[in-house]
Order: C-alpha cells, then structure tokens, then sequence
C-alpha cells in the first residue's frame, strides 16, 4: 500500500482518473440537457460505440485525428437526428427505443469493424497538452493540466452548460418543455423543436464521448465502451440534472476507476480479484445514487412524448 | 351590434375608443365530431376598457368560446375581429400576437422554474438568448406594483398559494402587453380577501385601456365586476345586457332559461322530514381519531351521530380534517383509534368493500381522481361498486348489453347528459360527471351517504339538482353527512350542523338556531 501512497503515483492516478471522468462526462452532459427538456436517451451506449468507430477508422484510414474526433461528432449527431426522430416526432416509448438504438450501435459498429478493418491495429494517441504556466506548478500541474484538449473541452462545457441552462431564454425553454411541456406550447414554444435541438446536442456530445474513448484507448474492439453509456445516463440522476452534480458523479467514477487500475499495476489487488474489482466504479456509483440521488427531483414529464391536448 | 370593420390603422386610434370593440366574435358556430354544436351562432364584442362578462351554466360554450378566441379551436363558421379587422388565429401563441391572453382554470405554469424564469418563457421583452433574472424582477416588480398585485419574482411557482399563481399568469399577460385578458373562472380557487385584491387588480387593467373578457357562473360576482354581461344558453349567446341594469334574480332566469325556486328548499323548513331528535342514529362515531397522509394526527376524538333521514352538516375552513374524516366512514383510511357504528354494528376500519357491503355510500371531494374513472365509459363507470352483486351477468361475462340499459335508465332518473352511455366520463362537464358519482352511489340503496364538496366547481343548475337529489334521499330515510366549505350550503341544507377545527368536532348546533356569526366563531377556533 505504501507504494502508492508516493506522490508520483498519486499524481498519476488523478491524471488518469480526469482522464477517463472525460467520456462520461461528455456523454452525460450531453444527456443532462435531453432530460431536462424531458427526453430520456437510453441510447447513449450505441451511439459512443458507433462513433469511436467512426473516428477508429477515420484516423485508420487518415491518420489525422482531428477529422478523427469530427467524424465521431459527426456520427453523434446522426445518431442523434435519427433518436430525435424516433423519440420526438414518432413519440416512440423511449425506454424502448433507446434499447433499440443501443444495439442498433452495438451490432453495426461490430459488423463494420470486422468488415472494413478485421486486425485490430493501434492508432496514434491524442497528444496531451500542457498550458503554459500552470502545468508546472508542483502536483497539481500534471493532475490537471497535462491533459488531451478533449479533456479541458470537456470540464470548460460545465459551466457552459450550466450558463445556458441558467442564464438563457433557452435554457428556460428547455426547463419548461421538461416540467410542463402544455405550458410551454400555450406560450408559442415549439416543445418539439426544443427536444429536436437537445437531443441533437446530446447526440453530439455522445459521439465525442466515444471518440475521446477510442482516443483514449488507442484502438477499437468490440462493444469498447462496456456499457459506460448506460453509466453516463445514471450519471445525470445522480448529479440531480444539474452539469455541475454530473461532473462530481463523472470525476467519481473516473477516479475509482483509476485507483483500481493503479492497485492492480502495484499489485495490491491480486490478480484472481481483479474482475470483481473492476465492479468497484459501478457498485460505488450504485450507492451514491442511494444517498444522493432521492434529494432532486426529476423532470416532472421525463421520458413522455408530448401530444397537444384537445 | 355595430361593428366597423373599415376602420383602418390611421383612424383606429381616434376611433376605437368606444366605437369598435377591442375583441368580438360574430356568429360563431363550432361543431364537434358526433354532432354536438358547442357554440351556435355565438356573438358578443368587449369595448376596451371594459370588463364582459360571459355568464353561463357548465356546458354552455364559454370554454368553446375561449378556445376560439385563444386559437385552439378554428371557427367552423363565424369569425373573430380584433380591433375591427378579422383575423384567423392558428395557435395560443397567434392569438397572443393579437394581444389576446387567457388566465387558465388550469393555470399554464411551470412549478420547478421561478416566476421570472415563468413570465420569460416564450417571450422575452430583452432581444437575444441572454436571460438576465435580476432585470427581469425589477420589469416584475414594476408591472405588479402597477396593478396593485403582491408579487415576489423570486420564488418558485410550487411555493406559491392557488391564488399567488394566478396573479403570475395575469401577470405574464401583462409583461407581454395583452390588451385583451381572458380570465376563466378565476375567482374559484381564490379566498375572499384574494377575490378583492383581483377585482382592484382588474379595475387597473381596465383603466389602462386594457379589456377584461370575464367567465364565470357566479352571479353576485359578475355583477360586481362586470361592464356588460353575455348570457350564453346551451351554446346560444341568449343575450348581452348592462349590469346596471340587471340584478341576479335576472341573470339567473337568463341563464337557466326557466325561474328558479324562490330560495332553496331548506330541510328544516320543509319540517316533514326532520327526523326524531331521540333517535339512534344509523352512523356513529365515537371518539374516532387518525392520522393524515404524513403520520400525523389529523382526527381527535371525534364523535358524531348521524340519524336516519337527516342531514348533518359538517362545516369548517378546508385542512381541517374533513377529507381525513370522509376517508375513515368509507373505509379509505385506517382509524387509530374508537369506533364506527352502523346500524348499531361496529365498522371496521381501512375496509372499504366492507363499508360498501354494509350500505356506506361515499361522494369523494376528488371528483375525477377517486369518484370516477374518467376513461371509462358511463355505464363502465356506474357499474364500478355493484359489479360484484347486481351487474346482471352469465357467470363471469358481464352482459353489456343490459348493463347499458340500466345504465340508461340511471341517466334518465339523474339527468345525466351525455352522448349515450358509452360516452367517456372524462368528456362530460363536471355537472355530469357528479350526477355519475350520485346515480352509482345512491342507486345501491345506501344507508348512509357521505357528501364531500357535492357540488364544488358545478355551475347554478347543477348544484340545485345536486341539492335536490340530497334533499331527496334524507327524505327516503338515507342518513346523509354533508360536507362542504361553503357554509350557505350547509346552512340551507342541513338539519344539524357540526364544526371541525383542527380535526376536533368544536360544537354541534341545530341548523334552524345557527347563526353566520356562531359557525364563522367556531370555524375560525373563536368559539
């Protein structure tokens, strides 16, 4: 145990833990402004698969990892036009439809992976980018800022999030399509058109997820995210709806998981638990959702379509 | 009706002032599906600067009307003029454009956002996305001091009263500049002292230039409020009058379309019913107390007794354990501790099959939530407590079709208006959704009926025929508990009254010797 109780380790371990706080955190606060406007996307998980395919086989075939990231973003965003238009103007059960969206990304990102690739090859990782000044400080420079550029991105969108969920007429449109969507129509709100638009930005932001993923990892497999989509979206109950809350429950889970892999490295976890150790993230996120989650209440018309009434 | 549709934009200004009406409808016809004509040839016209009242029973087409005039519904004949010009309004939100607003029954707030974030939402007077609250509270606070309306643009619409609310959505009307403001039945969910505060609130509007289009049923009310007054009868404009001119028994006999009784029947005064004073009673409670909804205790000892025949009037101020009280006679609610009595035998508690078996019939206060099932048709519905015995049935197949003919004699016994009785509760007025809940209850032969809030939200029509089939069954020996929040139904009605403060019977008093000001003690805990 003393081993890792050494500052160099420790270090590494939060670096690691932002790290991987980060996909989870893209996805979820992409999720956080959909349920707020009162969609529920349980397909999360599908789209992260299919868009760290995408940006898998972008930087494959290109090498560049920008166009990597976009075409991840961009699949997001697909992905996120066909949720919508299920969720939205079909007014599907969405606690189905986003099952069916889950493996809808979980089959098709297999097939093309063993169709267009088949051997998995490394790609080259996203470079970590230090910010003048404040990475040398001592500590706290490599925990926080020795990070990949999706990583500031990601922790910069909470309090922009938080801004326009707060701050705009927007955000106040989106509230109201969540708690009381008749309210919003009687005031010329297009609730449709709101749901459109978060839903895509969730879509989105579930496509970086999977892209800052695949990047993360540095090559593909099949169902690579294991189920971190599904987290993502209890995540967004956990953190009571809000980014902020979101990005405690991301950072959480992010640094047990880190913590597990470094005790595992060191040897302090033995090799035969070190399955059930990796439940650890889940099963703490578990209990967190127990004490924390019952404090906020969820949008009053979560995951209901909205018809106009007579 | 002189309406003067050339009227255009330069002379508008000099013209309008008493010429052309802010808003008017003219001839409006608007059908439904099934034949039913909800608004036939409907007109009436608001001057600005004006309050007009549209006064009529539930089912008269006042809620048609407003979803014309606020664009939810499409004219199938008719049209709507605003300022003289006719316009075609697709939506809430066009009619809004037209200055048009309306103040819901059921208001159109979001509970979890603040009132500022409330009055923005759809329409901000700032360009751009940028939400600045602290702006937006002052533009609140102005608006409302304006008015003479009490408002805090902080809170939370979930922390606010019934009333509190509603000012928010006249309010919001206002901060988008409405000139025409359509208030539904606004005074039902406000306290007295909110009603004046209202009605000042409204008298500002109209001094500004603003017009008031006023629904209601309530006669003393619009008469105190209104300019003018439309009658509107079985979907018919009957007429429109000056209420200067007017006085209720008027308004009454336009709007039922027949003179009412001279004055309610009154059980103690209508003498041949007033059962015994010395008589058992068919239901007694004998130091019953329990617990409300949050473990806490709600009932204390109380002890009442109800005889064959007679009405007994439970009256108090709302949250005084009425609910909790109706609860426990219908088996809804557990009792902590004494006892029930029927006919003498002991009740159990939190049983409510068995208070149905043994003839307890209930009149829940939650119309739609606990007396109805509102997506089930009318015969489904009148059937839901005799299914188990008297539903005529071949083994365990219901036989619907003659389930449907009783059910048609029950609407023809309570003047139950509907489609037919597969018609869906939930489409009925709320009138007839009461007669329901009284034809089902009562044509069990009960022993005793318990009455919650009869006849709250039912226009004049309803209510006497309510009243009357209550009267009606104390005569037939029904021993009947009403209660209600408002004490001139329970004054007219009752043979005895009782008064519950803080869930304790304060006093029980004959309704013939009660006064206003001894009950008003009581309720208030003064006595």
């Amino acid at each position: 145990m003393d081993q890792f109780f050494t500052s160099s380790i420790l270090t590494a371990t939060v670096a690691s833990g932002i790290a991987l706080a980060t996909p989870f955190l893209l996805a979820s606060l992409g999720e956080t402004m959909g349920q707020r406007s009162g969609v529920i996307n349980l397909g999360v998980d599908g789209i992260m698969l299919l868009s760290a395919f995408a940006s898998y086989y972008v930087a494959l075939r290109s090498g560049n990892l920008l166009l990597a990231v976009l075409a991840g973003a961009g699949v997001g965003l697909l992905m996120g036009i066909a949720t919508a238009f299920i969720s939205v103007t079909l007014k599907a059960e969405q606690g189905i439809s986003g099952i069916g969206v889950y493996l809808f990304g979980l089959g098709l990102s297999d097939l093309l992976f063993v169709k267009l690739v088949g051997t998995p090859l490394p790609i080259a990782s996203l470079d970590s980018f230090r910010i003048p000044l404040l990475s040398q400080i001592p500590l706290l420079g490599p925990m926080f800022f020795q990070q990949t550029v999706l990583v500031y991105f990601a922790f910069l969108l909470v309090p922009v999030v938080t801004f326009v969920l707060n701050r705009t007429t927007y955000g106040v449109q989106i509230k109201a399509a969540g708690e009381n969507p008749a309210a919003a129509d009687s005031l010329g709100v297009s609730v449709a058109r709101i749901r459109w638009s978060t839903v895509l930005i969730g879509g989105t932001m579930a496509g970086l997820a999977g892209a800052s993923l695949l990047l993360y990892d540095g090559i593909f497999q099949q169902n690579l995210t294991q189920s971190e989509g599904f987290i993502a979206v209890a995540l967004v109950y956990f953190g009571g709806w809000t980014a902020w809350g979101v990005m405690g429950g991301s950072l959480l889970y992010g640094l047990v998981g880190a913590v597990v892999l470094a005790w595992k490295s060191l040897g302090i976890i033995p090799l035969s638990a070190s399955d059930l150790a990796a439940t650890a993230p889940a099963v703490l996120t578990v209990l967190a959702l127990l004490s924390v989650g019952r404090r906020f209440r969820q949008p009053a018309v979560l995951g209901k379509p909205y018809e106009r009434g007579d | 009706m002189s309406i003067h549709v050339e009227a255009g934009p330069a002379s508008a200004e000099s013209a309008t002032a008493g010429l052309v009406p802010a808003v008017a409808a003219i001839g409006v016809t608007k059908r439904f599906a099934g034949g039913v004509v909800a608004n036939d040839r409907v007109s009436f016209d608001a001057r600005r600067g004006e309050v007009h009242a549209l006064l009529g029973e539930n089912g008269a087409g006042k809620t048609t009307l407003c979803n014309i005039l606020t664009g939810l519904y499409h004219p199938d004949e008719g049209e709507i003029q605003v300022d003289g010009s006719p316009v075609r309004l697709h939506s809430p939100h066009e009619a809004q454009r037209s200055g048009i607003f309306m103040v819901h029954q059921h208001l159109s707030l979001v509970d979890s956002l603040t009132v500022a974030e409330n009055v923005v939402l759809g329409w901000s007077r700032h360009r751009g996305l940028r939400y600045t609250p602290r702006q937006v509270e002052a533009e609140i606070s102005e608006i409302a001091a304006r008015y003479q309306m009490q408002v805090d643009p902080h809170a939370r619409i979930w922390q606010l009263s019934l009333g509190e609310r509603q000012r928010i959505d006249i309010l919001k009307a206002l901060y988008r500049d409405a000139r025409i403001l359509i208030l539904d039945e606004p005074t039902t969910v406000l306290t007295p002292a909110e009603t004046e505060q209202l009605f000042s609130s409204v008298h500002e509007m109209v001094a500004a230039g603003r017009s008031v289009v006023f629904i209601s049923h309530k006669l003393p009310e619009v008469l105190a409020i209104a300019n003018r007054i439309t009658i509107l009868r079985k979907g018919r404009s009957v007429t429109t009058v000056d209420a200067a001119g007017v006085d209720v028994r008027e308004l009454a006999r336009l709007m039922v379309g027949h003179d009412m009784p001279a004055g309610r029947v009154r059980r103690a005064a209508a003498g041949s019913g007033t059962p015994p004073a010395d008589q058992r009673g068919v239901l007694e409670l004998e130091r019953v107390c329990a617990d409300g909804d949050f473990g806490i205790q709600v009932l204390h000892d109380v002890s009442l007794s109800v005889r064959p025949g007679e009405i007994l009037g439970i009256a108090g101020v709302a949250g005084n354990g009425q609910r909790e009280l109706a609860e426990v006679i219908a088996g809804l609610r557990a009792h902590s501790r004494g006892a029930i009595r029927l006919d003498g035998a002991e009740l159990h508690g939190g049983d409510p099959r068995a208070a149905i078996n043994r003839g307890v019939a209930y009149v829940p206060e939650d119309r739609m939530g606990t007396g109805v099932s509102p997506s089930l048709s009318v015969t489904e519905n009148l059937m839901l407590k005799s299914y188990r015995r008297d539903a005529p049935h071949a083994g365990p197949v219901l036989l619907m079709d003659r389930a449907d003919a009783q059910s048609v004699a029950l609407m023809e016994q309570f003047d139950i208006r509907s489609r037919g009785p597969h018609a869906l509760v939930r489409q009925l007025s709320g009138g007839n959704v009461q007669k329901v809940v009284l034809a089902r209850e009562l044509s069990s032969q009960p022993r005793v009926l318990v009455a919650a809030s009869p006849t709250r939200g039912l226009d004049v029509g309803a209510t006497e025929y309510v009243h009357g089939v209550l009267v009606d069954s104390a005569r037939r020996g029904v021993g009947i508990m009403l209660i209600s929040e408002d004490l001139d139904e329970i004054v007219e009605l009752s043979d005895r009254i009782a008064v519950l403060y803080e869930g304790r019977v304060v006093g029980i008093v004959d309704a013939a010797q009660a006064s206003y000001e001894q009950l008003g003690m009581m309720m208030a805990g003064a006595a």
